[in-house]
């Protein structure tokens, strides 16, 4: 008998991958549409008011999912930035290259939802506590990464030393997570989380994970379709990209 | 429902401004993301359509 064996190394060439990414940023984007409309449905209107802050707690359905999709994007970007600089991959690293705006887009908004969060329930937009301070340095850490790459010419020195960037940059990320426990912030404990049972409302809780669903959803369609344009960029000079460009 | 019509519901109980600042904000980054990553993948075709271009001039030339 024959083992049917799937081979991944197939669609680590980026000529395979290309089209891969481009049906899998196609349903990745259907299923963000749908996620989304489903949990703004739910946040906004089965979602009851809350008690204690009344309608400003409603930011919570885009600041949550904007808030960990930032730190899963960079363990994603890390991630690939370590196996490009371990196997010497060129998708892997513009993998990496491809995931860094979306992240730092994440970053921004998270700030941003924060601040105007902030603003009525503690009466500041932005306070230096752990929380904040050690997502701010998230956005910079993000920005340092596109910098660095971009300022070196040669692309796989570029991609090599972005990657140590992005893989010394890593301690942030517990940080960020546990901040809230380590330091007195102002920022609230989390919500949800592995060990005890979410202190939140079920339609709130459900709104706010169909929401990080979408916000995920979003976050692998905007790097796909990043990566395409990366790919086609770096092989311009390639048959195969020159095809692609025809076809398009 | 919470909110009995849609002035109601634009009010947001007072807090209209952070909660539709926050959504909008959210809303105008995405579209943001994708023109810049459409107009880079444009700007890669219209190089692609000037070198074919080049090539066939140099071609009629000769």
């Amino acid at each position: 008998m024959q083992a049917v064996e799937f081979n991944w190394f197939r669609y680590a060439a980026p000529q395979r991958f290309y089209p891969l990414a481009g049906s899998l940023a196609a349903w990745a984007g259907s299923a963000a549409l749908l996620l989304a409309a489903a949990g703004l449905y739910i946040g906004f209107v089965l979602a009851p008011t809350d008690a204690q802050q009344g309608e400003a707690y409603r930011i919570i359905f885009v600041h949550v999912p904007a808030a960990w999709m930032s730190m899963v994007v960079y363990l994603a970007m890390a991630f690939w930035a370590g196996v490009g600089l371990v196997f010497n991959s060129r998708l892997s690293s513009m993998m990496a290259c491809a995931l860094a705006p979306t992240g730092a887009l994440m970053t921004f908004l998270a700030l941003w939802t924060g601040a105007l969060w902030g603003k009525p329930t503690w009466g500041a937009w932005w306070v230096w506590d752990a929380r904040l301070t050690s997502e701010l340095v998230l956005l910079f850490l993000y920005i340092g990464f596109m910098s660095l790459h971009a300022s070196i010419d040669d692309l796989r020195r570029a991609d090599r030393a972005a990657g140590l960037l992005a893989l010394v940059g890593v301690v942030n990320v517990p940080i960020i997570y546990f901040s809230v426990k380590w330091w007195n912030t102002l920022h609230q404990g989390a919500s949800v989380s592995l060990s005890k049972a979410p202190s939140m409302a079920t339609p709130m809780l459900l709104g706010m994970l169909v929401m990080a669903l979408a916000f995920w959803a979003y976050c692998i369609m905007a790097a796909l379709m990043r990566l395409r344009v990366i790919l086609i960029e770096r092989e311009r000079h390639t048959a195969w990209a020159r095809q692609a460009l025809e076809a398009a | 429902m919470s909110f009995s019509s849609l002035s109601d519901f634009l009010a947001m109980g007072g807090y209209g401004l952070y909660v539709w600042g926050s959504l909008g904000m959210c809303g105008a980054a995405i579209v943001a993301e994708l023109a810049l990553i459409h107009a880079r993948r444009r700007a890669l075709l219209r190089e692609a359509d000037d070198a074919r271009a080049d090539g066939s001039a140099r071609e009629h030339a000769a």
